[in-house]
């Protein structure tokens, strides 16, 4: 029976069909986490972790479940570069989002324990009063 | 057509009288401006291959064409290698790399589901040792990847990036972030920073020096 089975290769598709299910779930959850994050931070620049280190993993277990049931090697430089294309694209998005929102002053000051970057603001700041 | 073409400028004077000079320049320049952007176009034609499932040579010399044309029609500043790519110690930095990516997802999926709202952050800042765009950009790439971080703002003329972290709650944690970081970059650059750079990494590693620079303005010159 057992002979038969991995002559057919049966086996081995049993056991890469489970890996593909535990890729996919653990990629879901990656999901549900950057959701809950989004839900539950209370800043918008915490919220920016949630949306841009979860995925990143949700996205690389998603597709390798995909590659795992394609089973072509031809698919597997497109699949690496949709994860390529996500790992350069999102900590701009992060910093470009970031940005603009410490520059409109949507940081929650209370929320934070250090703040090096108000101080050389401040220190500008007060310089460019000194001038006038 | 881009406005940028720098081959279309007029002749100056000079360049009148010995006309061949002035072209044999020309070609000299343009010669060397596609040998920096080689390795750009040869990704290129990688990505094309990859896009058609097909990595035969017809396929991969057309992709070749149609790369040469892209960087001829849209003209960019050239992304200057910095000519050293270490492969053991970038294959050690994709392993780590990935180790740390799902450590780093557990740990973003932890502090929303048990802190949510009473998480406290930080925003570092941290003056890195080279002054190269590049390895700015990948800097800043990895450590919004990796250590619960991402760039606010980054401040060339002093090379320092500002980033906020996420689940900081007393100046220790800062400063151990901040030691992260410096390893973080000293990987980097022993991956693909330029000779000099590493030069200076290892006389860092031998001459022992614990003490980290903080983000107040610095002397111009060597960290």
């Amino acid at each position: 029976m057992i002979a038969m089975a991995l002559a057919d290769g049966g086996v081995a598709d049993t056991v890469l069909d489970w890996i593909t299910a535990v890729c996919m779930v653990g990629g879901a959850l990656m999901s549900v986490a950057a959701g809950i994050g989004l839900l539950r931070f209370p800043d918008l620049f915490s919220r920016m972790h949630a949306a841009t280190k979860p995925q990143v993993l949700g996205l690389f277990l998603l597709l390798l479940a995909v590659a795992l049931q394609i089973r072509a090697w031809a698919a597997v430089p497109v699949l690496l570069l949709a994860w390529l294309f996500q790992l350069l694209t999102a900590p701009v998005t992060a910093h470009m989002v970031g940005r603009a929102a410490y520059r409109t002053k949507h940081l929650k000051q209370e929320k934070l324990v250090l703040d090096d970057l108000n101080e050389v603001v401040s220190e500008a700041q007060r310089r460019l009063d000194e001038r006038r | 057509m881009s406005p940028h073409r720098h081959h279309v400028r007029p002749a100056r004077p000079s360049e009148l009288l010995t006309g061949s000079r002035g072209a044999r320049a020309r070609a000299r320049r343009r010669r060397a401006r596609f040998l920096i952007e080689l390795p750009l176009t040869l990704w290129m034609v990688l990505v094309w291959g990859a896009l058609w499932q097909d990595f035969s040579p017809g396929n991969l010399v057309f992709g070749f064409v149609i790369s040469l044309a892209v960087v001829a029609t849209f003209k960019l500043p050239p992304v200057e290698l910095s000519g050293r790519f270490n492969v053991w110690h970038g294959l050690v930095f994709a392993l780590r790399f990935m180790w740390q990516v799902i450590k780093a997802s557990i740990h973003v999926m932890i502090v929303a589901v048990f802190r949510g709202p009473t998480v406290r952050n930080a925003v570092v800042g941290i003056r890195m040792r080279s002054h190269e765009d590049l390895m700015a950009t990948a800097l800043g790439h990895v450590l919004t990847l990796i250590p619960g971080s991402f760039v606010v703002e980054v401040d060339r003329t002093t090379s320092t990036l500002y980033l906020h972290v996420l689940d900081i709650n007393d100046k220790e944690q800062a400063e151990a972030f901040r030691q992260e970081v410096r390893d973080i970059e000293a990987a980097l650059i022993r991956v693909m920073g330029s000779r000099e750079e590493l030069e200076a990494l290892r006389t860092e590693e031998s001459g022992g020096r614990g003490s980290l620079p903080s983000p107040a303005p610095r002397t111009e010159g060597k960290p």
